[in-house]
Formats: C-alpha cells, sequence, structure tokens
C-alpha cells in the first residue's frame, strides 16, 4: 500500500499518561511519529494531540481507532494535508556578526516572510512559520551563515471541514446522560 | 467529631459498595494498610490467599469468566505488580473484568527508585483497558467506581488502581457512587438500524450462510437469541475456542469449532459459504489461517460491540456496531425463515471424514498407550457433559476443548488469545469458587502445570474441590508436535524429567492415582468425581499422541492435516 504523511488529531480528557498510551499504539505497530504537539482545544478542559506518520492509509485507520478506543480519549481523526490547514514554527540562531556581513539580508528575510526576534552581539534568533518545506528552504539559506540551533516546532492542524465533530460528540454525550442512556 | 475513616478503609469500604464478596491476593509492604483493615472485613469481603500473585490473576480471571463477575486481585508493589502482568495481558487478549490493586510506595518517593517501586502504570498501560494511580485517600471511591464500571463494560477487560502508600493511610470522608457515565467511553453503543436491515437482507439473500459464535456472545449473554436467529433461519452454528458453550454441543446446527485444531467442517465450510456471519468475535490468526485465503468468496458481516476490531484483520461488507444480544435480537424478525438442508449437509460428509480419519483413531482405540483425546471424552461423559472445562494450554487444551461437550453456557475457561502455560490451576481454582456448584475438571499438561503449581497450597488452605487430570507424557508436547512436523523431528528442549505428582499432591493433601493403563482409566475417572474434594489422575500419556486435525500456521483455513501425512481432500465433500 502506498505511503504518506498522514496528520491524527486527538481529543482527549486532561489525565496524567495519556501521550503515553496514544505514543505506544504507533510503537507495537512499529511506526515513528514524525511530530507530535499538544496544546488545548476550542472546547474547556479538553486537550488536543497533532501527530504526523509516515504510514499507509489501512495501518493508520487501525490505529486511529485504537487510539479511540483508550478511555480518556473522546475521539480521534485521520487526515491527509489536502484536509486540513497546518503549520509549524522554526527558529533559527546564527551569529549575528555573519548576517552583518550579508548585503541581501533584508532581501532573505522578505522573501520567505520571516521575522527577527532578537538581536545580540553574539547572535540572531531569526523565526519562521510555515509548511516543512518552506522553513527548510529558508534552513538552507541561512547555512552559509553557520547556523548554530535549529529547532522546529511539531504540526498544528485545523480541519477545513464545516462539520466540528468534537462538539457534536459532546452534546450527544451529553444527551445521553440526560436521557439516562449511561450503561 | 469527624467521620473521616483510612484511605485502606475506603478501599474495602468501596469494594464492599461494588458487589465484590471475595478476592483474590498477597501481602507485602506497600499494601499493609490495606490488610490491615481487611482484618476487620473478612465476613463480608473473603480474602483467598495464592501462593504467587500470577495466580491470584488467573484466580481472578476463571472467577469472572464462568460468573460474569468482576475478578478481583489485591497484591503488593513492585515484585508483586510485576508478577500480576501476565494475567492483566491474559485478561486483556480474552476481555476478562478483573480489577487489580497494587500497592505503590508513597507519593513523596514516587520516582526515586525507592524499595518495591515500579512504574506500575507506565507498565501497565498498554496491556489493561485503564490504568490508574491513586496518590490521595479522597480519589479512591472515585477511582474504585470508575474501575468497576470500565471492567465490566462494553467489552470487558482488566483495570489498574496502583494505590500510594500514604493514600492508604491518609484520612478522608467516604461517600460511595457507582459510575454510570464516562464522557469519553460509550461502553454500549446505540445499533444503527440501517445495519441491521443491511445484514438481515445479506442473510435473506444468502444460500450457505454460517454462524461464528465467539466470547461475545457470552459475555453478552446471548446464547438463547443466537440460537434463535440459528434456527429461524436455518444456519449452521460454529464456535471459536472461547465461543465454546454459547450452543449446546447437541445442537443439530451446532457443526463445531473453528481453528487451527478445529473440527473439518467449520473450517473448510469457511472458504464454501457466501456468507459469514461472525458474533463478537476478532478473527484471530489462529481462527484464519492465511488472511489472504480466507473467506474470500463470502460476504464478510462483522456483530462486536468494539469497533476496532472491525477490518482489522479481515474486511468486512456489514458490520453492526453493539452489544451482540441486542444486535441478534434486533436481527431476529428481519430474517426470514429459510431451509439449508444441502448445505447443512455438506458438514455432515467433513464429519464423517473426522470420525473416520481422526476421531476414531484418538477417542476409541482399541490398544496401544492412552491417548489425550480419549481421556478428555471419557471424563466428559462421565460428568454427564455438565462439568465446566478448564485448560492450560497446549495440546490438553485442544484435546480437552475439542472433545468435551457443553451443555451449559458458560463451561469453558481457557486462555485463547495470550496462550499462557500455567494459566489453567489458578483459573480452576477460580472457576471453582465462581460456580460451587458445579463440577470443575481442569485438563493440565506436565509443563504447564509446574509453571504455578504452587497453588496447590490454595487448593490445600480452601479445601476446593478442582479435579485434576494431568496428561503427562514427560514432553512439551505441542512443541514437540511442531518440531516432528516442522523441524525435522530434532526434540530441543522438549523432554521432560518430572517428580511425582501423585507424591507431590498427597503433600498437599490431595488425593491422587496414577492412571497407567486404559483399563484403569474408567474407574480413575469414577473414583475421582466421587471424592468430595480436590483429586489429581496422573496420566500416562503416549508422548508421541498429536493433535489433529490440523492447518499448519500461516496456511490457508481449508489446508488442514489428517495425520502427519494426510491431508484434507475439499474434494470429497463436493
Amino acid at each position: 500500500m502506498e505511503k504518506q504523511l498522514f496528520t491524527v488529531t486527538v481529543f482527549s480528557e486532561n489525565q496524567v499518561g495519556l501521550l503515553n498510551q496514544i505514543s505506544i499504539i504507533f510503537t507495537r505497530r512499529g511506526l515513528n511519529i514524525e511530530s507530535l504537539s499538544v496544546s488545548p482545544s476550542s472546547i474547556e478542559g479538553i486537550h488536543k494531540f497533532t501527530i504526523t506518520c509516515f504510514s499507509d492509509r489501512e495501518t493508520m485507520e487501525k490505529v486511529v481507532k485504537q487510539i479511540e478506543k483508550r478511555i480518556d480519549v473522546l475521539k480521534s481523526f485521520l487526515y491527509t494535508d489536502d484536509e486540513i490547514v497546518y503549520q509549524e514554527i522554526a527558529l533559527y540562531k546564527v551569529p549575528t556578526d555573519k548576517l552583518l556581513d550579508e548585503k541581501n539580508l533584508e532581501i532573505i528575510i522578505r522573501r520567505h516572510n520571516a521575522r527577527i526576534l532578537e538581536i545580540t552581539r553574539e547572535y540572531t534568533v531569526i523565526e519562521k512559520s510555515g509548511h516543512s518545506d518552506e522553513t527548510e528552504a529558508l534552513f538552507e539559506e541561512l547555512k552559509r551563515y553557520d547556523i548554530r540551533q535549529f529547532v522546529r516546532s511539531g504540526r498544528v492542524a485545523i480541519t477545513k471541514s464545516p462539520i466540528e465533530y468534537v462538539t457534536m460528540f459532546i452534546e450527544e454525550q451529553a444527551r445521553r446522560r440526560e436521557e439516562g442512556i449511561t450503561e | 467529631m469527624s467521620n473521616k475513616i483510612t484511605g485502606a478503609e475506603a478501599l474495602i469500604k468501596s469494594l464492599i459498595a461494588e458487589g465484590v464478596d471475595r478476592v483474590f491476593g498477597y501481602p507485602g509492604g506497600a499494601i499493609i494498610p490495606v490488610y490491615d483493615k481487611l482484618y476487620d472485613y473478612t465476613s463480608q469481603l473473603k480474602h483467598i490467599l495464592v501462593r504467587h500473585e500470577q495466580g491470584a490473576t488467573h484466580a481472578a480471571q476463571g472467577y469472572a469468566r464462568v460468573s460474569g463477575r468482576t475478578g478481583v486481585v489485591i497484591v503488593t508493589s513492585g515484585p508483586a505488580a510485576t508478577n500480576v502482568i501476565t494475567g492483566l495481558s491474559d485478561a486483556l487478549m480474552d476481555s476478562t473484568p478483573m480489577v487489580v490493586i497494587t500497592g505503590q510506595v508513597a507519593s513523596s518517593f514516587l520516582g526515586s527508585d525507592a524499595f518495591q517501586e515500579t512504574d506500575v502504570v507506565g507498565i501497565t498501560q498498554p496491556i489493561t483497558k485503564w490504568a490508574y494511580q491513586i496518590r490521595r485517600p479522597e480519589d479512591i471511591s472515585w477511582a474504585v467506581a470508575r474501575a468497576f464500571y470500565i471492567a465490566q463494560s462494553g467489552r470487558p477487560g482488566p483495570v489498574v488502581l496502583d494505590l500510594a502508600k500514604d493514600a492508604q493511610t491518609g484520612l478522608t470522608e467516604w461517600v460511595h457512587k457507582k459510575c454510570t457515565y464516562i464522557r469519553s467511553y460509550i461502553p454500549y453503543p446505540r445499533i444503527k438500524a440501517e445495519d441491521v436491515q443491511a445484514v438481515a437482507k445479506l442473510i435473506n439473500e444468502s444460500q450457505r450462510p454460517m454462524l461464528i459464535s465467539g466470547h461475545g456472545v457470552m459475555i453478552s449473554g446471548a446464547e438463547k437469541e443466537l440460537a434463535n436467529l440459528a434456527e429461524k433461519a436455518d444456519i449452521p452454528v460454529t464456535s471459536t475456542l472461547l465461543g465454546l458453550s454459547t450452543i449446546p454441543s447437541a445442537h443439530p446446527l451446532y457443526k463445531g469449532m473453528l481453528g487451527m485444531h478445529g473440527n473439518i467442517g467449520p473450517n473448510v465450510n469457511t472458504n464454501r459459504c457466501d456468507l459469514l456471519i461472525a458474533v463478537g468475535m476478532r478473527f484471530d490468526d489462529r481462527v484464519t489461517g492465511d488472511t489472504t485465503k480466507y473467506a474470500r468468496q463470502a460476504k464478510i458481516v462483522h456483530i462486536d460491540i468494539d469497533s476496532s476490531e472491525f477490518d482489522k484483520n479481515i474486511k468486512t461488507d456489514a458490520t453492526i456496531h453493539g452489544d451482540a444480544r441486542e444486535a441478534l435480537s434486533l436481527l431476529l424478525p428481519l430474517v426470514k425463515e429459510a431451509k439449508h438442508n444441502e448445505w447443512l449437509e455438506t458438514f455432515a460428509r467433513c464429519d464423517e471424514v473426522e470420525q473416520e480419519k481422526v476421531v476414531k483413531r484418538e477417542v476409541f482405540p482399541e490398544s496401544g498407550p492412552m491417548n489425550m483425546g480419549e481421556v478428555a471424552y471419557k471424563v466428559s461423559k462421565a460428568t454427564g457433559d455438565r462439568a465446566i472445562l478448564v485448560t492450560d494450554v497446549g495440546q490438553n487444551q485442544m484435546f480437552s476443548s475439542r472433545y468435551f461437550r457443553y451443555t451449559e453456557p458458560r463451561s469453558i475457561v481457557t486462555s485463547g488469545g495470550l496462550g499462557t502455560m500455567g494459566f489453567g490451576l489458578p483459573a480452576a481454582i477460580g472457576a471453582k469458587m465462581g460456580a460451587p456448584d458445579r463440577t470443575v475438571c481442569f485438563f493440565t499438561g506436565d509443563g504447564g502445570l509446574q509453571m504455578t503449581i504452587q497453588e496447590l497450597g490454595t487448593i490445600l488452605e480452601y479445601g476446593t474441590d478442582v479435579k485434576i487430570i494431568l496428561l503427562n507424557n514427560n514432553f512439551l508436547g505441542n512443541v514437540r508436535q511442531w518440531q516432528l512436523l516442522f523441524f525435522n523431528g530434532r526434540f530441543s528442549q522438549t523432554p521432560m524429567i518430572n517428580p511425582d505428582f501423585v507424591q507431590i499432591a498427597n503433600a498437599y493433601g490431595i488425593k491422587a492415582e496414577n492412571v497407567e493403563t486404559r483399563e484403569q482409566l474408567d474407574g480413575a475417572i469414577q473414583r475421582m468425581l466421587d471424592h468430595n474434594g480436590a483429586y489429581l489422575l496422573n496420566v500416562n500419556i503416549d508422548p508421541t499422541d498429536m493433535i489433529f486435525p490440523m492447518t499448519p500456521a500461516g496456511a490457508a483455513v481449508d489446508t488442514i492435516m489428517l495425520n502427519a501425512s494426510e491431508k484434507f481432500d475439499p474434494q470429497q465433500i463436493k
């Protein structure tokens, strides 16, 4: 089966140990998590995991179902890149003196839509958000200035679908509780 | 005046409030406060002192499997917690409700490599339905309530509560409230009417339907609904290993067991049916063999409460996500009456071959040393086919489950998914405690028995009436069989020098006898069953006895060996 990059989102209760429960499902199948980020979601008390993984669809669908099976997970979804708006952020630490020798610094910063966060006598920190290929392009360009540190965040993503499935799930569950259909 | 109680007492009161009247366990340093309180509650909460923590988990499993109630285990931290790992994993694989409470070092010591500290939650997360560490006494009631709800609802499974020592000694107010709702958890999904209609349509259109009854039928108590559906539409019923006894062996529509050592009819007809209706089972590889050659000609219907099982191993054409009993009741009125005489006839033809080629030699030999199959057959018969069968793992498991006959539900306790050698003896003890009015016959081998043989001490202490049939061939028989068939007969590390099992049993106050010849067998079985109390038969078995039919691992389900040199020819039943 054809492999590609998938984005998995997981919505969970705020419980200790959730990350381990999710990550071991990937580990069991020998899947490498490419990137991972955890943050609060738009719904109070609910955490959102965004995970990218390179695999085939069939495997990923099984993984998502096994994640959703965990007691404190509300919902988990699988996306390809065309179904989501996604972003990453990268930081580059470059020696200031080398940058100052550059005549085209302004052009580089402008062309990449990057910005400078901090400048000291020793180093400058540049920030760039975008897709991986965009942050990599800037990395390639800054290479000649001897990048001292580089870091890129995990992917964060928001769906293009107009339907908010997690909100619907929570509302449905609240109805069940009211109706007493709990067992 | 404070009405606070210790966390230890809160735990015990919470267990009692959840309906627990029996726990299996073993005390130790980090759980002493709980055992101290238990001392005051022995009239309400009976504690069974096992001889090893693994035994506690398997006993709890045996208890749960025959009674449908949640098995409860209490052990200490560290090595005790690591000793329950096998039982947890087994219970997860075989969907068994179990709550295991492990002691833990005081919360201030967590993460410091304190004496007998181990990361229990971290270790057990992959093999439990839920694992939670309790660090405050006020969380105990909530966590216990949640643990029982999770363990026994939906697809049952094991739960671990890791209880820090200071949570046991600290004071808390105690009010117990049962858990009936968790926002992120839907144990009993609403069945979709259109799914039921789609399945009914497939059943009504099919000419050669076949039902598979799995453990889920037993768990949901859907035995009657399954039989009703089968009878109305005249559908042959086959069973997984754990689904045995969901339909009586003598039912005219019951056609046998699936799997590597199952009956020929169900396995061959898997690849000849036009519709496979799988209820409460998970298409384990021991059932499917090569999945690329599994029921390719058939439409597949999968009814299960766990949707992560759909399309996991076998692609489905239709599914019903929900409780088996509910699903089958909803299906019944939509399914048309039908007759499938010709189709059913093909099972009978397979049975004839199996009788002639396998059963005759195995169960009714005229001379030579004793076979495992004949012992199982005779024991079952002597109990009027009414006993609970508990097995260990290996040839003893396959022979006894094949040649036992079942008349009542919940009559088999065996380690199916994990295949845990050593499961049997403690599971049999738990089974007897969970069903005290029934005869419990435990079949084991000389290998598996010695893995948890210390539990004879538990039998001694509690006078548990377990009938132990040791099929002793002085070999690790199942591995020996594979070595003979697939590894050029190189019996690497499978012969065993064994102790005198009768003397060992006697040392534990258990009556026992050696059965050396076929002539002694009937009398010995009768003496065992007539005896009021535990009894061990050490039956001298032919080490060359092999379990057939056999679908070799990874072969197609209808590739069936009748013996070491002969294969079943599906053309025979055309």
